[in-house]
């Protein structure tokens, strides 16, 4: 029993990653916080949804076309909302305060569009039957799941620290206006990383009927917490700390779900304030902290 | 000084005076006292945002706090009603103790973190292994203790005290203090300012505001939901009221009470899905084009907005 939750959490652990990458991103590069996260997720599970019961794609086509459609639409709403939000006085606290009012956007439409009934997309679409992985017995739309996670993360990490763009953007993310002042196109670099961490939120959303059950309008401010605990606990702002800060978290959560399950959900906000408490950079991270 | 009366007598009383006159003309109160509950929550949060920066998430978790306080005195205490307002008070001041330290973090990880803070409390008391103590999920019942005349009145009370305290930080040196600390905490500490006490003081006064308007809601209501007392709606509620008026006004939350929450019961309650997309929509165009509140556009004009 221990083995098994151990293995579960690690295969939760790689698609936590997933669903805190996006929003790391975005606090990385451009200091702003994106509460309306959880809710992009809700729309990728609702793309996934609508694209499987109407023309019956699968989901791992249909996490392509979430990909791209979902970081076109990033775009214009990065050049609509976020420049100017950097100019204003205290940009970090205001963003909180402005992606609120989006994701109350987002919901209020998914509300009158979609209802408020839950939809679920069957997990024997992606395979049937349990998979025995190390002497363990898993269902296969878990696995299928978090090796789709690794290989974002693993593209995220190629992008940025081995291709050019990638490269800019960690220079944006360590100080944007010495970036600036070196003659960096700041605004395209974050408009791009941007997109990409919507896209991402998009990709975590078609999985997420397999990993977190089936999706409502409503599900965004669950996910907004799991996705705040993994990146607190990795680190804000650092791509390799999501991912060991996902494994904690997946880890935990099946150890909970296996032995405490009644207190489960008490998990991600409690190791939340833990970490920022005692460890407020998080396990890997920089200076938060003031006075 | 004086001038905190002179405020206090221009926009508290009409306003107080009217609140305590219109259920004689006005029959449905529980819409009254829930206007009473939403100016107490803006102004306890105006005290905490508006003069010290720090953005409460999770506001709801010291009115939760405080309605659970005063539902938990009368069922294992039989307490009378203003002893369990007291341990209203009380549990949501031991709230603020426990989470105080939450105040060395700045910014988005504050609003976070007291966000997270709210839900734990919210998931200990909702949990059905505690049925026996708070009845877990299944909510409590009070009607032993019901007096909807006699709560309005306590509720009108706090409101008075907490708008009496705002006019007061507004002009006191304390309230200066805190408002050089919002600016910037270093030059405030180097000019004698005791930053680590002005802002835990600020915190503990916001929470006891929220403990004791949870205590007198679950008294008005008698019977209630964990959901209900810890709706994320009424932290949100309380902020968006707030910044739409004027942080760190007198005048600036009481209008945004007034506007917003009046638009909420004329659209919001048949259908709550629009009326959720106009605040959303609301909330954007005030962050980009207004973040200052509605009070700004007088102080803009250099008129000093009370």
């Amino acid at each position: 029993m221990l083995a098994h939750a151990i293995l579960s959490g690690l295969v939760f652990g790689c698609y936590f990653t997933l669903v805190g990458l996006g929003l790391n991103l975005i606090f990385g590069v451009m200091r702003i916080v994106n509460l309306a996260h959880g809710d992009v997720v809700m729309l990728g599970a609702f793309a996934a949804f609508w694209l499987f019961a109407l023309i019956g794609l699968h989901p791992l086509i249909s996490s392509l076309i979430v990909l791209a459609i979902f970081a076109l639409l990033g775009l214009p709403v990065y050049y609509l909302v976020v420049p100017r939000l950097l100019a204003a006085r205290d940009s970090e606290m205001l963003s909180i305060i402005l992606f609120f009012g989006v994701q109350q956007i987002i919901e209020a439409i998914a509300t009158i569009a979609f209802g408020t009934s839950e939809r679920s997309i069957p997990g024997r679409v992606l395979g049937s039957g349990p998979l025995h992985l190390l002497g363990q017995a898993l269902p296969v739309a878990w696995v299928v799941s978090a090796a789709v996670s690794l290989l974002a993360v693993a593209l995220v990490y190629l992008y940025l620290y081995r291709s050019r763009v990638g490269t800019l953007t960690r220079a944006v993310m360590v100080n944007r206006d010495e970036a600036l002042a070196s003659g960096i196109d700041v605004h395209r670099v974050s408009a791009l990383a941007f997109g990409i961490g919507v896209a991402l939120a998009g990709l975590a959303g078609v999985f997420s009927p397999f990993m977190l059950g089936s999706a409502t309008p409503a599900m965004g401010g669950d996910v907004n917490l799991a996705a705040f605990a993994v990146i607190v606990i990795g680190s804000l702002g650092d791509p390799r700390g999501t991912m060991l800060g996902g494994l904690i978290y997946g880890v935990a959560l099946m150890l909970m779900q296996t032995y405490m399950s009644a207190w489960a959900n008490l998990l991600p906000n409690l190791l939340l304030i833990a970490v920022l408490l005692v460890r407020p950079t998080g396990l890997l991270g920089r200076q938060v902290r003031r006075a | 000084m004086r001038r905190g009366v002179r405020e206090f007598v221009t926009v508290a009383l009409p306003l107080l005076a009217a609140l305590a006159l219109a259920p004689l003309f006005y029959s449905n109160e529980l819409l009254l006292f829930n206007f009473i509950m939403f100016l107490i929550l803006a102004q306890g949060l105006n005290a905490i945002y508006g003069f010290t920066g720090y953005l409460p998430f999770g506001y709801v978790g010291f009115f939760g706090a405080g309605a659970y306080g005063f539902a938990l005195a009368v069922m294992h205490l039989n307490a009378s009603p203003l002893l369990a307002m007291a341990c209203a008070g009380v549990a949501a001041l031991v709230l603020g103790v426990v989470l105080t330290p939450l105040l060395r973090l700045s910014g988005a990880y504050f609003a976070i973190a007291n966000l997270a803070a709210a839900q734990a409390v919210y998931q200990v008391i909702s949990n059905p292994a505690l049925q026996d103590v708070t009845k877990g999920p299944y909510g409590v019942t009070l009607s032993s203790v019901f007096a909807p005349a006699l709560s309005y009145g306590v509720a009108l009370i706090i409101l008075a005290a907490t708008l009496a305290l705002i006019a007061w930080l507004r002009n006191a040196r304390f309230g200066l203090a805190l408002q050089a600390i919002r600016e910037d905490p270093v030059s405030a500490a180097m000019a004698g300012v005791a930053v680590v006490r002005g802002r835990t003081i600020a915190w503990l006064l916001s929470a006891l505001i929220a403990g004791l308007a949870g205590g007198v809601f679950a008294w008005h209501i008698s019977v209630f939901y964990p959901e209900t007392a810890f709706d994320l709606s009424f932290s949100i509620f309380a902020i968006v009221f707030t910044l739409f008026g004027g942080a760190a006004t007198q005048l600036g939350p009481i209008l945004g009470v007034l506007l917003l929450y009046g638009l909420y019961n004329v659209i919001g309650i048949t259908v709550p899905q629009y009326f959720q997309l106009i605040y959303g929509v609301l909330i954007v165009l005030l962050v980009l084009f207004l973040p200052d509140g509605l009070a700004s556009l007088a102080t803009r004009r250099g008129f000093r907005v009370p």
